[in-house]
C-alpha cells in the first residue's frame, strides 16, 4: 500500500533529471536522451493515476505516448545525423547559427 | 422688423455677394488657360451685374419699409446661441452697397487697362472679384459673425493683392505685414464679439441693439459697453489704419495701383468706419469709448498729414492722405456724427479712388516711375489725367462746391458743436485740413507743373532715402520714350469719378443725406436729444464762420504750395536743411516702423526662435519622435541577445517559465 | 511491506540511472544508464499491475528506441563531451527554475495528508480489455498513429540520406568530387 504521491514523486524526480540533463549536457544525443527520460517520467505518472482511478485508458494513453516517442526518436536522430554531416560537430553550443 | 418685402427685386440682395464670387471662382480655376478677353468678360460681367442689381435695389428701396432682412441659411445652433447666414438692408448698408459696387466696378474697368500686360492677369481679376465678394458680405451682413467673415476675407484679399507680385521680397513682406497687423486688430474685435455673446446672447444686430437700447449711458465710469466699444475700436484701428495699427497701409502701396485705389482707399479701409457706425447704438452709450475714438481719429488725421508733407513717392503721399482722411471719419463717429462720417466715407471713395487711379495713370504714362522728384510738367503730356486729378486735388483740399467740401465741413462743424465734441477737435481738424491742402497741392505742382525731370524709366539709381518704395513695375516698362496719355479704358473711370467728385457732395446740401440715414442712427439715447437741441442752438452764424475758416485754410495751403513748389523752387531744400533733425524725423515717418520692430517684432521673432523653435519644436516634438525611435532601438539592441541561437539558453528560459507557471498554480491551489 | 521494498528497489535504480545519465561524459554510458532506467520502470509498471505497458516498455523503449540511440552514437563516433562555455542563462536561470519547480511539486505532493494508497497490482485488466479499448474507443488515434509512424519512417529516410543518393538521374555518372560540388552549390536537388 503505497501512497500515490510516492509514485508521483518518483515521476517528478525523473522529469526533473530530464530537464537538468537538457540544460547541462552539451552533446546533442545526450540531450535527446534526456527528453526520453522526461517522457518516461510522464508515462509513470499516467500509469499511477490510471491505477488510482482504475481506468484502463491510462494504459492505452501510455501506449500512444510510446508510439509517438518512437517516431520522434527516429526523426530526431535522422536530423542529428544530418546536422553532424553539415556542421561536423555534435556540440550543441557550436550549432547556433542558421547559416554557416 | 418688417417681413420680406413683396418686391421680388429686393430678394437679389443675398445673391449680390455671390455674383463676384462666381466670377472669382471661374477666373481662378479656368483663367490660366483662358484668353484675356474671356477673363475680362467674366470679371467685368459679374461685377457689373452686382452693380446693376445694386442700382435696381436702390430704385426699389423704400425708407418706410426698411430695414429688410433676408435670412438665407442656418449656421450655428449651440443651445441658446444661434447665428445664421442672414443679410440686412437698411439705409446705411444701401449707401455702402452702392459705393462698393459702383466704385468697385469702375476700378475693375480701369484695371483691365492697367494690368493687361501682366502675366498674372487672370489671377488679378480673380482676386479683385474675390475681394468684392467679401466686402459685399461685410456690408450686407445681419450679424457680427457674418460681418466678421467679410472682415477677415477682405483682409485675405488685401494680402493676396498687396503681395500680387510675390516674387518681389518687399511686396511679399508688405502683404504679410498688412495681414498680421490686421489680425492684431481682429483680436480686439473677437473679444468684443465674445463679450456680446456672453452678455447679450446673440450677435444679431437687431437682437444686440434691442438689448442695448434700454441701457443707460455709462457716464459714471467704464462698463461693459465701454469695453465692447473700445475693443471694437481696436478692430477698426487695425482694419482702417488708425494709430497705432496704421503701419501696414503705406507699405501696402507695393501692390498694383488699382488695388491701392479699391482696397486701401475706397472700400476695405472704410470697413472699420462702417462697423463703428453700425454699432452706433453701443457707442452712444459709452461716452468714454466715443472720446477714445474721436481722439484716435483726430490724432491720426494730424499725424499722418504731417508725414505726408515729406514723402517723395506719389503713392505714399496718397497712402498717408488716406490714413489722415480716415482719421476724419473716426473723428466724426467719435463726436456722434455718424452720418457725417459715412458721408465723408462716400465722398472719400470718389476722390481718393480718383486720386489713386490718376496717379496710376501718371505712373503708367511715364513708364513706371513713382518718385515725384522725377516728374514734372506732365499736364502737357497727359491732359485728361491732369484734368481729373486736378478736380480730385481741389476736392480733397475742401474747395466748394466740390464734394469733400460738404463732407469735411460737416465733420468739422459737428466736431465743434456736438455735445461730445469740443473746439480742440475742430482746431486740430482745421490744421489738418490746411496741411492736407498743402501736401496735395505740393503733389499737384511737383507732378504736373514745371519741367519734366524724368529720365529713364528703369533708372536704377533711386535714392533709398525714404523706406521702401517699389519703383520697378515689371509690367510698365514702356521703354524710355516720352510720357504719354493712358488709354480710354483707364481714362473712362477717371472721368466718371471726377464727375462724382464734383457732384457727389450735393446730396448733403440741406441735410438730405443726414436725414436719409437718420433712422439708422436713432439710438434713443438721451444724449441724442440734447445733441439736436445744441446743434440748433449754436446757430447758423457760427457754422458759416467755421466754414469760412476751413475754406480759408484750403486756400492757404494752396498758396503755400504754390510758393514753395512753383515760384521759389529752392525754398523747400533750404527749409528742410534748417529744420534739420525735425525734418529727418518727419521724412522717416517718425521712425515708427523701426520702433515697432524693436518693441514688438524682434522680441516675438526671438522668442519664437528660441522658445517655439528650439525648445518646443526641436526639443519636445522632434525629441519625442527621435527619442522614441532611439528608445526602440536601444530596447531591441538589448533584447536581441535573447535570440542567441543557443539551444540551452532557450531551454533555460523555458524551464524558468515553467517554474513560474507551477508556482502560480501552487499558489492558486493553496489560497483557494 | 513487500510492496514498499520492491518499490524502493526499483525506484532507487531509476533515480540512480537518471543521475548517472547526467554525470557521465561519454554518451554511450548515458545511453546504457537510460536503458537501466527503462528496465526498472518496467518493474514499477508491473508493481502497479500494468503488465501490458511493462512489456511494451521493455520491447519498444528499451529494445528498439535505445538500440536506435546506441546505433546512432556508434555511427557518428561520438566521443567524450567537450567542455564548451555555452550559455550562462541555462545555468543561471534554468537550473534554479527546475529546482524551484521540483521543490514546489514535491512540497505539494507531500503536503497533503489524505493521499490515496494504491495496493499492489491495482490495475486490473486483461490484454483483451486493452485491445477492446484500443480498437473500439481509441480507434481513430490508433490509425492516426500508424500514419504517423509511416511518415516518420519516410522523414527519417529522407533526412538522413546522403545527398548523392537522391541526386538527379543525369548526375548518376558524376564522381564523388563533382557530387560534392553539386551539393555545395545546391544543385543536387530538384
Amino acid at each position: 500500500m503505497i501512497p500515490l504521491s510516492y509514485y508521483l514523486l518518483l515521476s517528478g524526480i525523473l522529469f526533473a533529471c530530464g530537464v537538468l540533463g537538457f540544460l547541462i549536457k552539451r552533446n546533442i544525443i545526450t540531450i535527446f536522451m534526456s527528453i526520453e527520460l522526461m517522457l518516461n517520467g510522464v508515462n509513470l505518472s499516467f500509469v499511477a493515476f490510471a491505477a488510482q482511478w482504475h481506468a484502463l485508458s491510462g494504459q492505452v494513453f501510455v501506449f500512444f505516448v510510446m508510439v509517438v516517442a518512437a517516431a520522434e526518436t527516429a526523426v530526431g536522430l535522422a536530423i542529428i545525423i544530418a546536422v553532424y554531416r553539415t556542421r561536423e560537430t555534435l556540440n550543441v553550443d557550436r550549432v547556433n547559427l542558421l547559416k554557416l | 422688423m418688417t417681413p420680406p418685402t413683396l418686391n421680388p427685386l429686393l430678394w437679389t440682395v443675398p445673391i449680390i455677394p455671390l455674383l463676384p464670387l462666381g466670377g472669382a471662382a471661374i477666373n481662378g480655376f479656368f483663367g490660366r488657360r483662358s484668353s484675356k478677353k474671356a477673363i475680362t468678360t467674366v470679371a467685368l460681367a459679374f461685377c457689373g451685374l452686382a452693380f446693376f442689381a445694386a442700382l435696381l435695389i436702390a430704385a426699389s428701396f423704400s425708407s418706410a419699409a426698411a430695414p429688410y432682412s433676408f435670412p438665407v441659411a442656418h449656421w450655428i445652433r449651440a443651445g441658446n446661441f444661434q447665428v445664421d447666414f442672414s443679410f440686412y438692408l437698411d439705409q446705411l448698408s444701401l449707401v455702402m452697397l452702392l459705393v462698393v459696387t459702383g466704385v468697385g466696378f469702375l476700378i475693375h474697368i480701369y484695371s483691365v487697362g492697367y494690368m493687361w500686360d501682366d502675366d498674372g492677369y487672370y489671377r488679378f481679376m480673380s482676386y479683385m472679384n474675390l475681394f468684392m465678394f467679401f466686402m459685399l458680405t461685410l456690408v450686407l451682413a445681419k450679424n457680427y459673425l457674418v460681418m466678421f467673415i467679410g472682415w477677415e476675407g477682405v483682409g485675405l484679399a488685401s494680402y493676396l493683392l498687396i503681395g500680387f507680385w510675390f516674387t518681389k521680397d518687399s511686396a511679399a513682406s508688405a502683404g504679410k505685414k498688412a495681414f498680421i497687423v490686421n489680425r492684431i486688430g481682429d483680436f480686439g474685435f473677437l473679444i468684443a464679439l465674445f463679450l456680446m455673446i456672453k452678455h447679450f446672447g446673440s450677435l444679431d444686430f437687431t437682437r444686440v441693439f434691442t438689448a442695448v437700447r434700454p441701457l443707460s449711458p455709462e457716464t459714471a465710469g467704464a462698463g461693459l459697453l465701454t469695453a465692447i466699444g473700445l475693443l471694437l475700436m481696436v478692430g477698426a484701428a487695425g482694419k482702417s489704419a488708425q494709430i497705432p495699427l496704421y503701419v501696414w497701409l503705406p507699405d501696402a502701396m507695393e501692390g498694383p495701383t488699382p488695388v491701392s485705389a479699391l482696397i486701401h482707399a475706397a472700400t476695405m479701409v472704410t470697413a472699420g468706419v462702417y462697423m463703428v457706425a453700425r454699432s452706433s447704438m453701443i457707442f452712444e452709450r459709452a461716452p468714454m469709448a466715443m472720446m477714445v475714438v474721436a481722439i484716435i481719429g483726430t490724432l491720426t488725421a494730424l499725424f499722418a498729414a504731417t508725414i505726408g508733407i515729406a514723402q517723395t513717392d506719389i503713392k505714399k503721399v496718397l497712402a498717408y492722405s488716406t490714413v489722415s482722411q480716415l482719421g476724419y471719419m473716426f473723428m466724426a463717429c467719435g463726436v456722434g456724427a455718424f452720418s457725417a462720417g459715412i458721408f465723408h466715407l462716400m465722398t472719400h471713395a470718389f476722390f481718393k479712388g480718383l486720386l489713386f487711379l490718376a496717379a496710376g495713370s501718371v505712373i503708367h504714362g511715364i513708364g513706371g516711375e513713382q518718385d515725384m522728384r522725377k516728374m514734372g510738367g506732365l499736364r502737357v503730356y497727359m491732359p485728361w489725367t491732369f484734368l481729373t486729378m486736378s478736380i480730385a486735388t481741389f476736392t480733397i483740399a475742401g474747395f466748394p462746391p466740390l464734394a469733400a467740401f460738404f463732407s469735411k465741413d460737416e465733420i468739422l462743424w459737428k466736431a465743434y458743436s456736438s455735445p461730445y465734441g469740443s473746439w480742440v477737435y475742430w482746431l486740430l481738424g482745421v490744421i489738418t485740413a490746411f496741411i492736407t491742402s498743402f501736401y496735395m497741392f505740393r503733389l499737384w505742382f511737383l507732378t504736373f507743373f514745371g519741367d519734366y525731370r524724368g529720365g529713364n524709366a528703369n533708372d536704377a539709381a533711386h535714392q533709398p532715402a525714404i523706406a521702401h518704395a517699389a519703383h520697378d513695375h515689371s509690367d510698365h516698362g514702356h521703354g524710355h520714350g516720352e510720357p504719354h496719355e493712358s488709354p480710354w479704358v483707364m481714362l473712362g473711370p477717371l472721368v466718371i469719378l471726377a464727375i462724382l467728385s464734383v457732384g457727389g457732395g450735393w446730396v448733403g446740401i440741406g441735410g438730405h443725406f443726414e436725414h436719409f440715414l437718420a433712422p439708422v442712427f436713432q439710438s434713443g439715447a438721451t444724449v441724442e436729444m440734447a445733441r439736436e437741441a445744441t446743434g440748433e442752438a449754436a446757430g447758423k452764424g457760427t457754422e458759416t464762420l467755421l466754414m469760412l475758416i476751413s475754406v480759408g485754410a484750403a486756400f492757404l495751403g494752396l498758396y503755400l504750395a504754390y510758393l514753395l513748389y512753383q515760384k521759389r523752387r529752392d525754398l523747400p531744400a533750404k527749409i528742410a536743411q534748417s529744420l534739420g533733425g525735425l525734418y529727418q524725423a518727419v521724412a522717416n515717418k517718425y521712425y515708427i516702423d523701426e520702433l515697432y520692430a524693436v518693441l514688438f517684432v524682434k522680441p516675438v521673432v526671438d522668442g519664437s526662435t528660441t522658445i517655439l523653435w528650439h525648445d518646443v519644436d526641436q526639443g519636445v516634438i522632434d525629441a519625442a519622435v527621435n527619442d522614441s525611435a532611439d528608445a526602440a532601438r536601444h530596447i531591441s539592441d538589448n533584447v536581441r541577445h535573447m535570440q542567441s541561437g543557443n539551444l540551452r539558453s532557450y531551454a533555460g528560459w523555458v524551464a524558468a517559465g515553467g517554474a513560474v507557471v507551477i508556482a502560480y498554480m501552487v499558489w492558486m491551489g493553496v489560497t483557494h | 511491506m513487500l510492496h514498499l521494498i520492491l518499490f524502493l528497489f526499483f525506484g532507487t535504480i531509476c533515480v540512480a540511472g537518471a543521475i548517472n545519465l547526467l554525470a557521465q561524459s561519454h554518451p554511450i554510458n548515458s545511453a546504457l544508464s537510460l536503458i537501466a532506467v527503462m528496465a526498472s520502470l518496467a518493474g514499477e509498471y508491473l508493481l502497479l499491475g500494468a503488465e501490458f505497458v511493462a512489456a511494451v516498455q521493455v520491447i519498444v523503449y528499451a529494445g528498439a528506441i535505445m538500440v536506435l540511440f546506441v546505433i546512432t552514437i556508434m555511427l557518428l563516433n561520438a566521443g567524450k563531451e567537450e567542455r564548451t562555455k555555452g550559455s550562462r542563462i541555462a545555468i543561471l536561470i534554468g537550473v534554479p527554475g527546475v529546482v524551484t519547480g521540483g521543490v514546489l511539486v514535491a512540497w505539494t505532493l507531500l503536503h497533503r495528508p489524505d493521499m490515496q494508497t494504491i495496493p499492489i497490482g491495482a490495475l486490473k485488466g486483461d490484454p483483451s480489455d486493452i485491445a477492446r479499448l484500443l480498437f473500439h474507443d481509441f480507434l481513430l488515434p490508433f490509425e492516426v498513429t500508424s500514419v504517423l509512424i509511416l511518415i516518420a519512417i519516410m522523414g527519417a529516410v529522407v533526412l538522413a540520406s546522403r545527398p548523392e543518393a537522391i541526386a538527379r538521374p543525369h548526375h548518376s555518372t558524376a564522381g564523388p568530387q563533382e557530387i560534392r560540388e553539386l551539393v555545395a552549390t545546391g544543385k543536387d536537388r530538384r
